[in-house]
């Protein structure tokens, strides 16, 4: 049991009207179906802090405050909040919070850290309302509250009872109780049990429940153009044959951009399509040849400082009985939501009003207010759910578009990417090289090197993490070439290739030094545990954990015949994940059939929900290693659509069979951390299966067939 | 622009438009049945797929002048209130993360299976590889199907 002080947190319970005059509540939907039909309709319902109302009927809401993404956070925050109030999960009302920075923190989608860094406030939350229901049974009773219970929305003492529905009103009056105790993990009712996604009805009958579906009355509609090449502005325009297209009521320039104005989306974009504008360079045109001869060289080259370095690499390949060198190279990459970029606003003399999808709700209500001249206040942000970020909707471009488009007009507006539009604006997983060396002594790992590029990248290594603190020469280095190609975060940035690298490099070194793939990384990993090498970052012993797990459950050694094995691990978003790729190589050529995947989260929230993200990870990974292709020539996008950009479909996708290790531990991330190993996995088997080793991106355009 | 009656989801609508508007933007921008989705505008992701005469169609390349008599159901259409055999799968099986594209695949499924009332692995591959998943439930899609076929997934 832990006992929490709620002062940490009070100004969350204190600041709560703040909550009614957020903004709108969208996406309005029921968490389950009320278990009791015969259940009276709610005619009250009162406050008791920002993440909760209880109804006088016993029907409790439950404000989601975090960013729904398809990471199922809308299902699993609330779930938490219900499992320390103590009740029926049948009588949750889950809602989409606004923004608000009073009463909620961090309402972020990105890094997988909505659960890891709520988990505590979330509890907190329901074990508050829950001891305040208790208090005011007690003073009701006249009794001690040490011996009150409560189970399932019933407050108890003795023979007496009375429901959550029954004290709310007067439970509002109360003190909020200085200090709350937290359940013990083995209690958990509802944590742990899988829980349908609140949205499923909605996502299944077609309500509208995306930013593309917001609308307003009297709401207009827009479509931009901007600059085809990076590094080019625009010179000039002609948009008379975009005024004479039936709909469109305007256009208007906004910085080097230029939108069309009109009574429907369709009418939008044929009028932006019929505009005649002119380009000039205000910067360089940059290609993926100079961008690939430049990152390379940069491999050659030695940083000033490096990430790290320990022991004397220069003695150990000087010592080595063999070197073993590899490059590793993937291009840029887009994010490719289902749903594309889009965004809501309505700024009028007074306020701003914004509406849609949005992985980052304050720091855009900054960037809207800076870019109008408002205070934040006067500005609001609601969210609607997203089809898919991946990164993509951390940057709010979007809807700073949209502000801006909206304030020149004075009219409520949804701005919408076409898909062409949104392939080619920009922010992409940076292009991204490394060159590993290995030197061997006595058929051991002695020293190890790594040299990573990238650009618009920062730094491309993860210098603590595996396998640092397992080899005793140890150096990482890293180069960021600069570029006026917009880069940033991609689903699991920087590892997302990385991994795949690193994990390819040892199955080779493991080769070569005649040695299992597993056990040198077990190896490593032990020395990491019991004597490191300087500081890490990451728990050797929880690797440990899910390697065995998954070659456990693989049958890793013996691969039935016609299958190739290939094993891959890697430690982000403070979770551990191994993973085993199945690959049968028919007549077709190599095909990924299955991976099998061991995740090391801690606690699991919502069972079946988790193990869909780590499947969807899994496809995600081994669909973008295959497949993901993005270029640049003369700062020009070659692909623009789904024609020419190819993602992972139905019949290419592999099974993925999902085991979690029993842990009490807190949780930890989950949206991310099985996309990483997926990619090195499927290199692996590939290569056990057809003697081709893979060292770049996309794995299609390597001299394989593939089945 | 031209008035056009169009047969959805078993009613009759009007609506004012040019002939090249696709399907996809009248049922979505003028009859506000949003449950059909924009994914590429080129037929290749199949969010905005819908049943043409009971064929699955994408709805962002078929424009308006050319449903003529035809009759169309969007996912708002396919059942009343979920009850469908493919939403009732897509349930149970708990199939969609962020859940954009889903309309579109149940529109494909639900298609697939009314010609098809028992498919294959390949059968289901070759149906549905046309609607992109960006969240990757490919797995649960084709259990979802299995499961919905198992009932007599056609619903009729």
């Amino acid at each position: 049991m832990t006992v929490i002080k709620t002062k940490i947190n009070r100004r969350s319970f204190l600041k709560t009207s703040a909550l009614a005059g957020g903004g709108i509540v969208i996406g309005f939907n029921w968490g389950c179906t009320p278990a009791d039909m015969a259940r009276p309709e709610a005619s009250a319902w009162y406050e008791v802090n920002a993440f909760l109302t209880i109804a006088d009927n016993g029907e409790v809401t439950i404000m989601s405050p975090n960013p729904e993404i398809g990471q199922n956070i809308k299902t699993s925050m609330p779930m938490i909040v219900a499992e320390e109030l103590d009740v029926n999960w049948e009588d949750v009302i889950v809602k989409q919070a606004p923004l608000n920075t009073e009463s909620f923190t961090r309402q972020v989608a990105g890094g997988s850290q909505s659960i890891r860094s709520s988990w505590t406030i979330l509890r907190t939350a329901g074990a508050t309302a829950r001891k305040l229901l208790i208090n005011t049974a007690a003073k009701e009773w006249q009794v001690d509250p040490s011996g009150i219970t409560t189970e399932n929305g019933v407050v108890k003492y003795g023979k007496m009872t009375m429901t959550y529905g029954e004290l709310a009103a007067k439970a509002v009056m109360e003190e909020i109780p200085e200090e709350v105790e937290l359940k013990d993990p083995k209690d958990f009712k509802i944590i742990g049990q899988a829980k349908k996604n609140v949205d499923l009805d909605g996502i299944i009958t077609g309500e509208p429940l995306f930013g593309l579906d917001f609308k307003r009355e009297g709401m207009v509609y827009a479509a931009a153009m901007r600059p085809p090449a990076f590094g080019t502005k625009l010179k000039s325009f002609d948009d008379s044959d975009a005024r004479a297209v039936n709909g469109v009521s305007d256009v208007v320039q906004f910085g080097n951009k230029i939108a069309v104005i009109a009574n429907s989306t369709w009418a939008a974009m044929k009028g932006k399509n019929a505009l005649k504008a002119e380009w000039e360079r205000d910067g360089k045109l940059e290609n993926t040849t100079d961008h690939d001869r430049q990152l390379l060289r940069m491999l050659d080259t030695p940083e000033k400082e490096p990430r790290r370095n320990d022991g004397n690499v220069r003695r150990a390949f000087a010592n080595a009985d063999k070197v073993i060198e590899r490059v590793y190279e993937a291009p840029f990459l887009p994010h490719n939501t289902m749903e594309p970029m889009n965004f809501f606003a309505d700024v009028t003399d007074t306020k701003a009003e914004l509406i849609g999808p949005i992985q980052t709700p304050q720091w855009t209500q900054g960037r809207v207010a800076q870019l109008l001249g408002r205070e934040a206040a006067d500005v609001t942000i609601d969210m609607t759910r997203m089809g898919g970020g991946f990164g993509r909707r951390l940057y709010g471009d979007f809807a700073l578009e949209v502000a801006e488009i909206s304030d020149k007009i004075r009219k409520p507006v949804k701005l919408v990417f076409s898909r062409e539009d949104d392939m080619t604006a920009g922010t992409y997983r940076p292009a991204s090289k490394y060159k590993f060396r290995a030197a061997i002594k006595n058929g051991k790992i002695d020293g190890y090197h790594l040299t990573g590029s990238g650009v618009n990248s920062g730094n491309v290594t993860r210098q603590n993490w595996f396998p640092a603190g397992g080899i005793e020469n140890y150096k990482v280095e890293t180069h960021n070439l600069r570029s006026n190609i917009t880069t940033g975060a991609w689903r699991a940035p920087i590892t997302n290739f990385l991994a795949i690298a690193e994990q390819s490099f040892f199955d080779e070194v493991a080769a070569e030094i005649g040695m299992d793939a597993v056990q040198l990384r077990l190896d490593i990993l032990e020395r990491a545990k019991n004597n490191p090498v300087g500081e890490i970052d990451y728990e050797p012993e929880k690797m440990i954990g899910v390697i065995k797990l998954a070659a456990e459950k693989a049958g890793w050694g013996n691969a039935p015949s016609g299958i190739s094995h290939g094993f891959s691990c890697y430690y982000s978003h403070n979770t551990y994940v191994a993973e085993v790729a199945h690959v049968t190589n028919a007549s077709g050529g190599p095909k990924v059939a299955r991976v099998t995947c061991a995740v090391d989260c801690g606690i699991v929230i919502n069972p079946d929900a988790a193990i869909n993200q780590v499947q969807g990870g899994v496809v995600d990974g081994v669909g973008h290693a295959m497949y993901g292709d993005f270029s640049f020539v003369n700062g020009t996008p070659q692909a623009s659509n789904f024609d020419k950009y190819r993602l992972i479909r139905a019949k290419e996708a592999p099974e993925v069979d999902v085991h979690f290790v029993e842990s009490l531990n807190d949780p930890t991330g989950l949206g991310e951390p099985s996309l990483p190993p997926a990619g090195g996995a499927v290199a692996n088997a590939i290569a056990k299966a057809t003697g081709n080793r893979l060292y770049k991106i996309p794995f299609i355009k390597e001299e394989i067939v593939f089945g | 622009m031209a008035n056009f009656s169009i047969d959805v989801n078993g009613e009759s609508r009007q609506v004012n438009v040019d002939p090249d508007t696709p399907m996809l933007w009248v049922l979505r921008d003028e009859l506000n049945l949003k449950g059909t989705k924009f994914g590429c505008g080129i037929a290749q992701c199949g969010a905005c797929t819908i049943h043409l005469n009971g064929e699955a169609v994408r709805s962002c390349s078929t424009p308006i002048s050319a449903i003529g008599n035809a009759s169309i159901t969007t996912i708002e259409g396919l059942s009343e209130n979920g009850s469908h055999p493919v939403q009732e799968a897509w349930m149970e099986e708990d199939v969609p993360q962020c859940g954009y594209c889903q309309a579109g695949q149940i529109m494909s499924a639900s298609a697939m299976l009314s010609k098809i009332p028992n498919p294959t692995e390949a059968d289901i591959h070759q149906n549905m590889s046309g609607n992109i998943c960006r969240c990757g439930t490919y797995p649960r899609i084709k259990k979802a199907i299995m499961r919905a076929a198992e009932k007599g997934g056609n619903n009729e």
